[in-house]
């Protein structure tokens, strides 16, 4: 053809930008470098957060009119929750948090062991806490604190005969008040069970790169897909970090 | 014909270029595993027109049911799910994907000097997204559909009907996650892709509006996916969020529905004002009035529209005062709107204007839009909302906005960039002649629901006082021919892709990048990189490239 297109400038300008040397082999065709492509994707992961800062938000919106409206009913509703077990996956989330950030730093700094090491501690420690997580959701089934059909008010109206709402020292709560909890239980399944969604997901992949990683990959100098999964999984961890004073600590400053 | 910029090659001797992205690879296979951002925009653009034209039949149900004042065509209860279903198909399935989806993708990546879009298996990832989310749609339609409206209303939609609110609930939030990933997809690009000298204002008026609009679609869609997620569990378990007798509320499931809702009309419509940017300036020969005022008002647009969506509420019980508030902040949305209808008027004068068919589907968006926009000033302004909402004066201003503004520009778009898409032109006079008709049609169709509305006639219901008869009647007869104008542009555009006259590069004679590589482009889009060192519409660049190249010929 003939006709070449008008604007290229096929000056030595132009050639410059290209590379003399070889491409590794994980540039992808559309990026003219490396740094382009790792800032590419970064910022890419960046963007998917914010619209995950989104999607939560919604049920915050949810919570915080709730909780200005029923506020007596989701302190006794909160006193349901086990602080304990709450701190402890607290604590395991954070503490896996530190295992992948040390994980990003060994696949930046190409040490392959380390990387599966940190992997592998992310993986159990992701495991634990739903493993918590499960211990408390089966207390509340237990309880019938699970909105829906089998939902049950007896911890509220009758405070007396529920251990854990005993030792905070609620008083009964009027029918009217009470029946309200059924809406922090239904925000409390629906926002730690958002959040579990994100765990399950998170652990599949790490499942998969701890695979990966023991075949040698992410230790290359190409290590922006641990980079930017270390990105999701304390986005995951920071959500958690609200969940955890919204819903455990409502009136423990009192 | 003196009255056309159209300059094509000689047609003896003018071919398609053989290696182009449709000629690179062979197969099924090597179409729904490509990476290329084009290969992708024609998926979208096959997929799409199936969804549109599944909308539009639907569409011609509504009207011939209410072409008589009683429901006889079919029950009362058929016609809330048809209507639900044009509903749904036609903003989650066609108008929020439609000008993005295949314009954007084919063109954002050409029009910012770039290869491709920075995310390819994302991009096609979207489009499987969208097709699940389609499929869905279908089989919920063909399993006894829903009734609900496309809005989802509680609690009807989570303890009233009996139909399938889960699985098409399901599916917007499926194509949901299509359109976040195409925004993000069009956020990363425009920010990390951009060749050299390509600065932002140096970009077409086009790639604004899409990064305008790829905002509110990474913001918002998340929004609409929790709240169809809390309906769902409401639906299912009775969670009680949005239960009234628990203490939940219906209307924050309007908040947290029109928070991304309202936005979206803004996802439809300013992709369709980035296309007439593009047109106006090409068929008047001048730069756009005014760029950066249009550069910032699709980004204002963005903004605003993230502030307005309880003037959806104004009967449903929110307070006085947000009321008042959001009133005047609608009104503020007329504003940057305003300044990108004036500007583009103001590119039109002393222009050396010609009458080409995007040109004249740029017209009709121009007209139609202005008063589906004025009209959206008096649904602003809460005492006249009060008396029009709930009526055919929705139905007609919705429609002027996303049928007369929309569409047109989709159709604008699509006639301008074809030879780019194809390497063929379209037939020029029939096509005038559909654009003729679409615009005929469009105001028989709809503006008699204008009046309708002010008449008092509800919307959504298969029935009507008889007195409402003859203008039902022009509408229905409008839509006929409204259809006549959308089958002809399919027919004649196919048949185009065997028998059109060869486009050669820059059938136009437009400035941006795209039309500077040849039709169809290459899969890498152009042989080097290429180097803004002009700005966007720059005319007088053009005849100096045109001489340039005249000379090195000779």
């Amino acid at each position: 053809m003939s006709d070449s297109p008008v604007i290229l400038h096929d000056t030595s300008e132009a050639a410059g930008h290209a590379h003399g040397g070889e491409h590794p082999s994980y540039l992808r065709h559309h990026f003219e470098s490396v740094e382009q492509q790792a800032d590419t994707t970064n910022f890419a992961m960046w963007l998917f957060l914010l619209t995950e800062v989104m999607f939560f938000g919604g049920l915050f919106t949810a919570y915080l009119i709730y909780r200005n409206w029923y506020y007596p009913a989701f302190v006794a509703a909160s006193h349901q929750l086990n602080i304990v077990w709450g701190t402890a996956n607290t604590g395991v989330l954070i503490s896996s948090s530190f295992t992948m950030a040390m994980g990003v730093w060994c696949s930046e700094t190409k040490r392959k062991s380390g990387l599966v090491l940190c992997l592998v501690l992310t993986f159990i420690l992701g495991l634990l806490f739903l493993g918590i997580k499960t211990i408390e959701y089966s207390e509340k089934i237990e309880k019938h604190h699970v909105p829906g059909f089998h939902y049950s008010l007896q911890s509220f109206l009758d405070p007396d005969s529920d251990e854990a709402a005993k030792a905070a020292g609620d008083k009964p709560l009027p029918l009217d008040v009470a029946r309200h909890t059924e809406i922090y239980f239904s925000l409390y399944f629906a926002m730690t069970g958002m959040h579990a969604l994100h765990m399950i997901i998170g652990i599949a992949i790490l499942g998969f790169m701890i695979f990966r990683a023991r075949a040698g990959a992410y230790t290359t100098g190409h290590y922006t897909f641990v980079e930017n999964f270390g990105l999701y999984w304390h986005f995951v961890d920071i959500i958690w970090i609200f969940l955890f004073p919204l819903l455990y600590l409502i009136s423990r400053h009192q | 014909m003196s009255s056309t910029i159209v300059s094509l090659p000689d047609q003896s001797t003018a071919r398609i270029p053989k290696v182009n992205f449709i000629t690179k690879e062979n197969g099924l296979l090597s179409w729904l595993l490509t990476g290329d951002h084009k290969r992708i925009a024609i998926l979208y653009l096959i997929s799409l027109s199936f969804f549109f034209f599944i909308g539009g039949a639907l569409a011609g149900l509504i009207r011939l049911e209410l072409l008589t004042p009683q429901a006889d065509l079919m029950a009362t209860d058929t016609y809330n799910k048809v209507f639900t279903m044009h509903g749904v198909i036609m903003i989650f399935f066609f108008l929020v994907p439609s000008v993005p989806a295949t314009l954007g993708n084919f063109l954002i990546p050409l029009m910012i000097g770039a290869k491709d879009l920075a995310l390819p298996k994302i991009n096609l990832l979207s489009w499987y997204l969208y097709i699940a989310g389609g499929t869905l749609a279908i089989y919920t339609m063909a399993t006894g559909g829903v009734d609900t409206g496309w809005t989802f209303t509680t609690p009807l939609s989570t303890h009233y009907v009996n139909t399938n609110v889960l699985t098409t609930g399901l599916a917007v939030f499926i194509a949901g996650f299509s359109s976040i990933f195409t925004g993000l997809n069009f956020i990363v690009t425009i920010h990390k892709m951009r060749c050299p000298g390509m600065t932002w204002f140096k970009m077409p008026l086009f790639v604004w509006a899409h990064y305008a609009a790829s905002i509110l679609m990474v913001l918002g869609t998340p929004v609409v996916a929790i709240a169809i997620v809390l309906v769902a569990l409401e639906r299912t378990i009775g969670i009680g969020v949005f239960d009234p007798t628990k203490g939940g509320d219906p209307l924050l499931f309007q908040h947290l529905f029109w928070f991304y809702s309202h936005p979206a009309v803004y996802i439809m419509i300013l992709p369709g004002m980035g296309v007439i940017s593009e047109t106006i300036s090409t068929f008047s020969r001048k730069r756009v009035f005014g760029y950066t005022a249009v550069a910032f008002s699709s980004v204002a647009i963005a903004v605003f529209g993230f502030f307005v969506w309880a003037h959806h509420m104004f009967i449903m019980g929110i307070s006085n005062y947000a009321v008042l508030v959001f009133s005047l902040l609608t009104m503020l949305v007329a504003v940057p709107s305003a300044i990108k209808i004036f500007n583009w008027t103001f590119t039109l004068y002393k222009g050396s204007i010609t009458f080409e068919t995007p040109m004249l589907y740029t017209f009709g968006f121009m007209g139609l839009f202005t008063i589906g926009g004025l009209t959206g000033v008096f649904l602003g302004t809460s005492g006249t909302d009060i008396h029009l909402t709930e009526t055919y004066f929705i139905v007609a201003h919705f429609h002027f906005v996303m049928v007369g503004g929309m569409l047109m520009a989709f159709l604008a778009g699509i006639h301008f960039w074809w030879p780019k898409m194809t390497g063929r032109m379209y037939p020029e006079k029939i096509s005038q002649l559909a654009a003729v008709i679409t615009f005929i049609g469009f105001n028989f169709t709809f503006f008699p629901q204008f009046i309708l509305g002010t008449l008092g006639m509800p919307r959504r219901y298969a029935s009507y006082p008889p007195e409402f008869q003859v203008l039902n009647v022009f509408s229905t007869a409008g839509a006929t021919i409204l259809g006549v104008g959308y089958l002809l542009p399919v027919l004649y555009l196919t048949w185009s892709l065997k028998y059109g006259a060869i486009a050669g590069n820059n059938p136009w004679q437009a400035t941006g990048l795209e039309w500077q590589t040849q039709s169809p482009p290459l899969t890498e889009n152009f042989k080097v990189t290429p180097i803004m060192d002009h700005e966007a519409y720059d005319y007088d660049w053009l005849e100096k490239q045109k001489e340039k190249e005249v000379t090195h010929v000779g």
